[in-house]
């Protein structure tokens, strides 16, 4: 069988299913603008009279049928444009992809911390896996489980900043522009407000993740040619780095693809304790303005990442492993 | 009719392998405890924190008993209004723990019943609950829980919102977890269909809808349980995170998620105790059942072990 033609039909496959998905989400948010916002009464305020406001009720087409504007507001969307915010008046995308940055590299300094402590972490605990260490980074695990994070926000907060006075509580201090992008990573101002929101976000990660290695780690190391490996005299840390967690890394990132949403879900949270100036705590002052063509937009902008994110952690699973056979991944 | 007789029905093994875990008497002990305290908070609170008229403002913001300026009238201290804490959280631990055992009753109300069509006629119903299981799960229920109370307070407004709380997040909560009883209930039911007595049952005349319901749901009640335990410390923590933000309890009625969130500001005065006083209580009361559902998982079904939470089937 010619190997290309599968991977690209699956490609392709794929790509049609995010388009699917991405219909239905903008069609979520097209139903809940239509069915929950008033862009007149905004526009207008209370002193326009009642013909100036069917006037203009006609003059920006809601008068029309529901597939005509529809099909309008995804035209809006492929060029960009999901409408105008109550609060800050210019457009809705605009303002969100402004705090893109903050959340992006928000989420990222969380990742680097999970990465570099759960890979070793969990790989002591399966090759460990009765020495005190191991029983107490597991012990520890539990608990961050059931650590909500807005709550290791809290104490920390209360530790680091109000009884100690290290470090900042909220905000982003003070930003780098690089190319237009706003970055924290380049002042000690930056990177100090960064250091408690993304210890916080990684704290509810980082025992999923240690888990998550240490099982995969486990299975591989039951394995026959892990048992052929050593009796060839193929040294421990070889086999380890080498041959387990080569393999332990296919459940890992099907995993990771999977606990993307959560990802967003904690980073909105973080970004509430810490004030955090990103998507997500714009979205909660939409929310409770009732900003809602700022709402749909982020619902689009969120469901646009999450889509892509997942296909990208599939087609991974997909590159790296050769016996993920296309049939099945279907 | 008596084979599945002789391991013992399932509760009578749940409580023989908690027997055999003395941490487990403990963790049960404890939520026994929670579970007291929540339902009899009205009987044991010293105050009732919903009456504005038994506060005194004079009163706000005082610390616990062990510290400087506290005193017994207030052992855990006040919030900003002057209303006892103590009172507070046993009524926030009310609310958190009604929330979270009524959207885990939707769960499974849901998802044995859907889990189990699936599992025992196999084919197109199986395809169906399979797929549609796998889709909510790849979606994050509490990023999908935060959206659709986000609508609802658009929608109804913060008062309205906060009137009809409870029922909104039992079933928001509620639905979005179903498929981990699915996946369970279905799984539990394909290995036991196989087995000698349901064709036992089979033979002697049992209709379909009998030996689902007597013979193989006894059966597959044990991982079920563990399901449920672990689905109430997701549940409780979901809740909490949307109160946190302003989506869940309002603040005439608190949940231990409110509490932390009304007493958040307040960190920065000093007044660490009003929101991690709950915070605490929040963070004990889930520590229980997690490390119960834990010890209830190694107990009952040693090929589970370090499985918790993993999504592969």
């Amino acid at each position: 069988m010619d190997a290309i033609r599968p991977a690209a039909s699956f490609l392709l496959q794929r790509l049609v299913q995010m388009l699917l998905v991405m219909l239905a989400i903008l069609a979520i948010a097209f139903a809940v603008r239509s069915s929950l916002g008033d862009p007149i009464r905004e526009l207008t305020g209370q002193a326009a009279s009642a013909s100036e406001r069917a006037e203009l009720r006609e003059e920006l087409g809601l008068n029309d049928s529901w597939p005509v504007q529809f099909g309008r507001y995804l035209k809006g969307a492929a060029t960009g444009d999901l409408g105008t915010s109550y609060i800050y008046k210019r457009s809705t995308l605009g303002v969100i992809l402004d705090k893109f940055p903050a959340s992006f590299e928000l989420v990222l300094a969380a990742s680097l911390i999970v990465v570099l402590l759960s890979i070793p972490g969990g790989i002591y605990c399966a090759v460990k896996p009765r020495s005190l260490g191991a029983k107490l980074v597991l012990g520890f695990s539990v608990l961050g489980v059931s650590v909500p994070v807005f709550l290791t926000g809290i104490l920390l907060i209360s530790l680091f900043s109000v009884l100690w006075g290290w470090l900042p509580a909220f905000g982003r201090g003070e930003t780098v522009s690089v190319f237009g992008w706003e970055s924290s990573f380049l002042s000690l101002d930056g990177l100090e407000h960064l250091l408690l929101p993304a210890v916080t976000l990684s704290s509810i990660m980082l025992p999923l993740f240690i888990r998550l290695i240490r099982s995969a780690m486990l299975d591989e190391l039951g394995r026959d040619y892990v048992r052929t490996a050593r009796a060839k005299g193929v040294s421990r840390i070889h086999i380890w780095i080498g041959h387990a967690l080569r393999n332990a890394w296919l459940p890992v990132i099907a995993q990771a693809g999977l606990q993307f949403g959560n990802l967003l879900a904690f980073t909105l949270l973080t970004e509430t304790v810490f004030q955090w100036p990103g998507m997500g705590f714009l979205f909660l002052e939409a929310v409770t303005r009732a900003d809602i063509p700022l709402i749909t937009t982020y619902l689009v902008v969120v469901g646009a990442i999450f889509v892509v994110t997942n296909t990208i952690a599939d087609l991974m699973s997909l590159a790296l492993d050769p016996r993920v056979s296309l049939e099945a991944a279907r | 009719m008596s084979g599945a007789g002789e391991i013992g029905q399932p509760p009578a093994r749940v409580s023989s392998a908690l027997r055999r875990h003395p941490g487990a008497i403990v963790l049960l002990t404890l939520l026994a405890l929670f579970a007291l305290a929540a339902l009899f908070a009205p009987a044991i609170a010293p105050q009732n924190p919903y009456d504005l008229a038994s506060l005194d403002i004079l009163d706000s913001e005082l610390p616990p008993v062990w510290l400087d300026g506290g005193s017994w009238t207030y052992p855990l201290g006040t919030d900003a209004q002057g209303r006892d804490l103590l009172s507070a959280v046993l009524y926030g631990l009310r609310v958190s723990m009604l929330v979270g055992v009524l959207a885990v009753v939707i769960q499974a109300a849901i998802g044995i019943p859907l889990g189990m069509l699936a599992g025992y006629s196999g084919g197109r119903a199986d395809t169906l609950v399979t797929r549609f299981a796998d889709i909510q799960l790849s979606l994050s229920t509490l990023m999908l829980a935060i959206v659709a109370l986000a609508l609802f307070r658009t929608w109804l407004g913060a008062d309205s919102l906060g009137a009809n709380a409870v029922p909104i997040l039992v079933v928001v909560i509620g639905l979005a977890e179903w498929p981990f009883f699915a996946r369970t209930a279905r799984a539990g039911v394909m290995s036991e269909k196989a087995k000698d007595y349901v064709r036992a049952a089979r033979a002697l005349g049992a209709t379909d809808a009998a030996i689902i319901r007597r013979h193989i749901f006894p059966n597959i009640l044990s991982p079920l349980i563990i399901v449920a335990a672990i689905g109430i410390a997701n549940a409780i923590m979901a809740e909490a995170a949307l109160s946190f933000l302003g989506l869940g309890m309002p603040p005439t009625r608190p949940s231990l998620g409110t509490l932390i969130r009304s007493g958040y500001d307040l960190i920065f005065a000093g007044a660490w105790w009003v929101t991690l006083i709950p915070g605490a209580v929040l963070v004990a009361l889930l520590l229980t059942i997690n490390l119960l559902g834990d010890s209830l998982r190694d107990a009952l079904d040693p090929r589970l072990q370090d499985r918790g939470g993993s999504v592969t089937v």
